[in-house]
């Protein structure tokens, strides 16, 4: 794989996901130091910061390169903040590695982290009545759960997923997660305890829906060359792809935060991929790959329902074969493609700017063979995939 | 007997008049794209540049593409009646305008009632209510309920 798209991850590291109701910087100061000691470098190694922000939590969180670079210290380092809503971590490792490729910087540190209110996602506040995030939630109560169960009952509708494929789903990642110190739940649990939790928004039940945690994760990048100096020649593991691209018209699948679809009226329906399965594509193209290279994959399960949908839209099977590649095994840990080894969303809860970066610190450690009691033996090759709010989605390709 | 005085919860989304109520969309004057709610200044097909629109009522009745319920009562900004009474949204398509659209399903209609494919039409019904108002908005309903809705 040519030098020219890649960028060395030489640390990863993460404050534990949990509801520890303290203030955001704490969490991705700790994941910035964390992944600066698993790089052995410096804070004033670091030549760029880049923040993912949050906006739940005040004007820090909106400028959140500048509120980490205060903590760690003004050391004159570029900064630059993203938001793109649950992509946002991926943004800021696409604009860090950006930097890196274009010559402009060696190292470069990125951080997200997030502090989380209690309860389903509530609309930023105040009266908004030109805010679609603001009117799905007051004209239709359509909280996030809402959209994930559309999904969910589109799939049994389409494919004969059931309720027991869910169940298994959450089954197969808490057994995962449980393993995982960084997790926010770490207890297994049965098929008939996911079936006996409180239905939410049918078919979802309270165990199949992700949480809002508090977490903060970070990862350290720097240019394949300096990775090579600072590591005495050895390769490191490596991003060769960023995928941040945006659906196309027109999208026909409802999205958050919107009341209805676009019309293709005058196109007609893509022939092409769903916006889920083009965000991976674009992944894979950039980095010269196809889905059978993949060992190892994480994937943004909002709900148990929605990981299925992820197994067809990263191209582990064809439309419709999923809850058979469920059923069989094959993407629990031991299975032919594990997915979710960290456990997932099911056992972290959403901590929004630093998910995607802690899908990639995931994969650096599984691919240095450092996950213990979750380890996928052998994988070289991940991938991770995400879909956040307004059009945003994100896919990283790690490579050892 | 209620004598609150009936208005939209959000102006200018829905019609009641004449007694047909129905979505008020935006028709692309140049391509024909429809968007809800209306697009004023842009056409979301990025092969048109139009920004000429017509105001257009959407198609009354469309078929279940999929729905849920909301067991749990949804944050503020959302106006829950106390104690809370769950409800269904469905997201229905519309043939004419090849667009799928959501709505709260009207009141006494539970998941069980639902299937991907039903079809259902539009009524106008409260959303919430205070002192002097009653909120309404757009509503499906199954075609053949004999309950629900179709206050408006």
């Amino acid at each position: 794989m040519a030098d020219d798209r890649r960028v060395a991850v030489l640390g990863a590291g993460m404050h534990p996901w949990g509801k520890w109701g303290r203030n955001f910087v704490e969490y991705g100061l700790a994941a910035a130091r964390a992944a600066l000691d698993d790089a052995g470098l410096s804070w004033t190694d670091v030549q760029f910061v880049s923040g993912a922000d949050t906006i739940r939590n005040g004007y820090p969180g909106f400028i959140s390169g500048a509120t980490f670079a205060q903590a760690l210290g003004w050391s004159g380092a570029r900064v630059s903040s993203a938001y793109a809503a649950c992509a946002s971590g991926a943004t800021a490792v696409a604009a860090a590695r950006a930097q890196i490729l274009a010559g402009l910087c060696d190292v470069a540190l990125v951080v997200g982290a997030d502090t989380t209110p209690k309860g389903f996602f509530a609309p930023v506040g105040g009266e908004r009545r030109d805010d679609p995030d603001w009117l799905r939630f007051h004209l239709l109560g359509a909280t996030n759960p809402t959209y994930f169960a559309l999904y969910a009952r589109r799939r049994m509708e389409l494919f004969g997923a059931t309720e027991d494929d869910f169940a298994a789903v959450k089954v197969k990642n808490a057994r995962a997660g449980a393993a995982n110190p960084n997790a926010r739940y770490r207890q297994e649990v049965t098929a008939e305890e996911v079936l006996a939790s409180p239905m939410v928004a049918d078919p979802l039940r309270l165990l199949e829906i992700c949480a809002t945690s508090d977490g903060g994760a970070a990862l350290v990048l720097s240019s394949m060359d300096f990775a090579r100096r600072h590591a005495g020649g050895s390769t490191p593991v490596s991003i060769p792809a960023v995928s941040t691209v945006t659906p196309r018209f027109p999208q026909t699948v409802i999205e958050m935060p919107n009341f209805a679809t676009d019309s293709a009226v005058a196109v007609g329906a893509v022939d092409g991929p769903g916006f889920r399965r083009s965000i991976t594509a674009a992944a894979y193209e950039e980095a010269g790959i196809g889905p059978e290279d993949v060992d190892v994959a994480e994937v943004y399960d909002l709900s148990s329902a929605l990981e299925l949908d992820w197994y067809e839209d990263i191209g582990l099977c064809k439309e419709g074969e999923a809850e058979r590649l469920l059923r069989d095994g094959d993407t629990a840990l031991g299975g032919r493609i594990p997915v979710n080894p960290s456990g997932g969303l099911s056992s972290f809860g959403e901590a929004i700017p630093a998910q995607a970066i802690a899908q990639v610190c995931e994969l650096v450690w599984q691919l240095r063979g450092r996950a213990a009691g979750r380890q996928v033996d052998g994988a070289r090759v991940g991938v991770t995939a995400n879909q956040g709010l307004f059009g945003h989605g994100s896919s990283v390709v790690v490579v050892r | 007997m209620t004598t609150k005085t009936r208005v939209p919860a959000v102006e200018g989304w829905f019609t009641a008049e004449g007694g047909e109520p129905a979505l008020l969309g935006s028709r692309c004057r140049s391509c024909g794209t429809y968007a809800f709610p209306r697009e004023a200044f842009f056409c979301r097909n990025p092969a048109c540049d139009s920004s000429e629109f017509d105001e257009v009522p959407l198609s009354r009745r469309g078929r279940v593409w999929s729905y849920t319920d909301a067991c749990y009562t949804p944050p503020a900004p959302y106006v829950a009646a106390d104690p809370f009474v769950p409800f269904c949204i469905a997201a229905v398509e519309l043939a004419a305008e090849k667009m799928v659209v959501m709505g709260q399903v009207v009141p006494g209609v539970t998941v069980d009632d639902l299937a991907v494919g039903d079809e259902v039409e539009l009524v106008v019904d409260v959303l919430y209510e205070d002192d002097e108002h009653e909120y309404l908005v757009w509503k499906w309903k199954p075609v053949g309920a004999t309950s629900g809705g179709a206050r408006g």
